[in-house]
């Protein structure tokens, strides 16, 4: 292993906790979802292939990244308030397949559309000005844009955890996804905030996918991969836990990052060892289902 | 303040409430009685509206409000304490009793009702940070009933509230519900504590598999035990 030396495994842990980033914030709508509404959301990576679109179909309009940035997660949101409404909502009380196969289905409806609207081709999605180019971290060089995606994956789960654990929303959500019939005995419409809970992970979603959208070409499949990666930081972490969504996406970030460096042919299977061990050890997940994002 | 008339009740095919009609007026303690299974339990459940599949009439403070949801319901005053308590893991006892008045109208009261709320129940005010599940059985009914006062209701519905709770606290709660009427809430409780119950209730109804099968007032029934014995025998 001549050449490899500390700066070079240093640097690749850092590669690590960028695209662990990306895996953070797929993760954290997922388990949002699943902990509040118990829904398996089949659809988590269309609705990120999504906000790649969105964030190219709007910086074609807007030519700034940092509207789009705002723009791309509300405009997601938005479709999945709709999707909640309309098509998730009847299915809520009956077989937990249901809502499965709703979603299951729904991201293969998404990707036919945007196969009729882009075409089947990548697009490539550039670096917005202002964060191209490579930064000096101490140990080595290292490519502005991922730095900006850990600070703010970092900045969003802080806002996010603020947001659940301070305000009053927040404190409905915590309860809710322990004991939403308590909740309707006291007083709230439970059916709404599930609405909502539903647009704000499917929006962070979105978020994702314009954010990781420089680092790949955007095509329709794109959310398919990521689908998988996203269920196995989950899983990994603990279904509904913010904590462990962390946890878990830097983990598998890393993972991958190392194997990459170490035994390329290993590190599409490596997440997926990974958590097979995780599962053996604790069936549960890391932070398993102490309570939602407690 | 209620009144039932021929309200029947299913979980799946299984028909429980068989057509009852009860009354509470406004500042009783009524008390209902039976068997377990009797449909105590399902009963109180429909007057909050946690039962999908229901027929009949339920007319609360001269509304009919037998299709509403159970957060409507709450919102014209109607509170719910089940048996189980269903204390919120995870949370904090001052966050399970600010739950108590978030969804409400008044929740700017909060602070205000907090207070009021902790003077009323001085074993929960030591404890407003702890974890409300670590607390005894007998402090997390206290604080089933005190987060379903938070937002002052008109009538509040309580499921076997002295059910597993030391008999020192069994007092202090029946002594809670002396207070509550005085102070104008209207009570409906089960309770498997018959005497307790009756000695501070003003009427009573017994129900026996999904029927109403009598009703008296509450010193009457206190008196007849031959009418305990025959419908509650444990």
């Amino acid at each position: 292993m001549s050449g490899l030396t500390l700066e070079l495994l240093l640097l690749q842990i850092v590669t690590g906790v960028a695209l662990g980033s990306v895996f953070v914030l797929l993760a954290i709508g997922l388990s949002l979802i699943f902990g509040m509404l118990t829904i398996v959301n089949f659809a988590h990576g269309a609705f990120y292939m999504v906000g790649a679109y969105m964030g190219v179909f709007l910086y074609g309009l807007t030519k700034n990244f940092w509207i789009c940035l705002v723009l791309v997660p509300l405009a997601v949101g938005t479709i999945g308030l709709v999707v909640e409404r309309f098509l998730v909502r009847p299915l809520y009380g009956r077989n937990i397949d249901d809502p499965l196969l709703l979603t299951f289905g729904l991201g293969y409806v998404f990707i036919e559309s945007i196969r009729i609207l882009f075409g089947l081709n990548g697009i490539p999605f550039s670096t917005p000005a202002g964060l191209r180019g490579a930064v000096d971290i101490g140990i080595g060089y290292f490519p502005l844009y991922r730095l900006f995606l850990i600070g703010a994956t970092g900045m969003l789960v802080l806002g996010l955890w603020l947001f659940i654990e301070k305000t009053k929303f927040g404190l409905i959500i915590r309860a809710g996804a322990r004991d939403p019939e308590i909740l309707k005995v006291l007083g709230i419409d439970v059916s709404k905030i599930w609405l909502l809970v539903f647009g704000i992970g499917t929006g962070i979603a979105g978020l994702s996918g314009i954010l990781a959208a420089p680092l790949q070409a955007v095509t329709p499949e794109m959310g398919i991969p990521v689908l998988a990666e996203a269920f196995v930081v989950t899983v990994v972490g603990g279904m509904g836990s913010l904590i462990g969504a962390v946890t878990a996406g830097l983990m598998v970030g890393i993972v991958v990052a190392m194997t990459s460096l170490f035994m390329p042919e290993m590190a599409k299977v490596s997440i997926f060892l990974l958590m097979a061990l995780v599962l053996l050890v604790r069936p549960q997940g890391l932070f398993g289902r102490a309570g939602l994002m407690g | 303040m209620l009144k039932i008339a021929n309200l029947s009740a299913w979980y799946g095919h299984s028909h429980i409430l068989q057509g009852i009609s009860l009354e509470v007026k406004r500042g009783e303690i009524v008390t209902l009685i039976g068997r377990n299974g009797a449909g105590k339990t399902t009963t109180l459940r429909s007057i909050m509206g946690l039962v999908p599949k229901r027929q009949g009439s339920v007319v609360f403070d001269g509304a009919e409000i037998l299709s509403e949801p159970a957060h409507k319901r709450f919102h014209r005053g109607l509170a719910y304490v089940p048996e189980e308590r269903r204390i919120v893991p995870g949370l904090s006892v001052l966050e399970n009793l600010r739950l108590g008045i978030i969804g409400s109208a008044s929740r700017s009261k909060e602070n205000e009702r907090i207070d009021v709320i902790a003077e009323t129940f001085p074993r929960l005010k030591q404890r407003l940070t702890q974890e409300a599940i670590t607390m005894s059985g007998g402090e997390q009914q206290m604080l089933a009933i005190a987060r379903a006062m938070m937002a002052e209701p008109q009538m509040i519905l309580l499921d076997e509230p002295s059910e597993g709770i030391m008999p020192i606290l069994v007092d202090e709660m029946f002594e809670l519900f002396r207070t509550m009427k005085a102070a104008g809430t209207t009570i409906m409780l089960v309770e498997q504590n018959v005497e307790l119950a009756l000695g501070i209730s003003d009427r009573a109804y017994i129900m026996d598999q999904g029927e109403i099968v009598y009703h008296d007032t509450a010193a009457a029934l206190l008196a007849d035990k031959a009418m305990q014995e025959r419908y509650c025998a444990v």
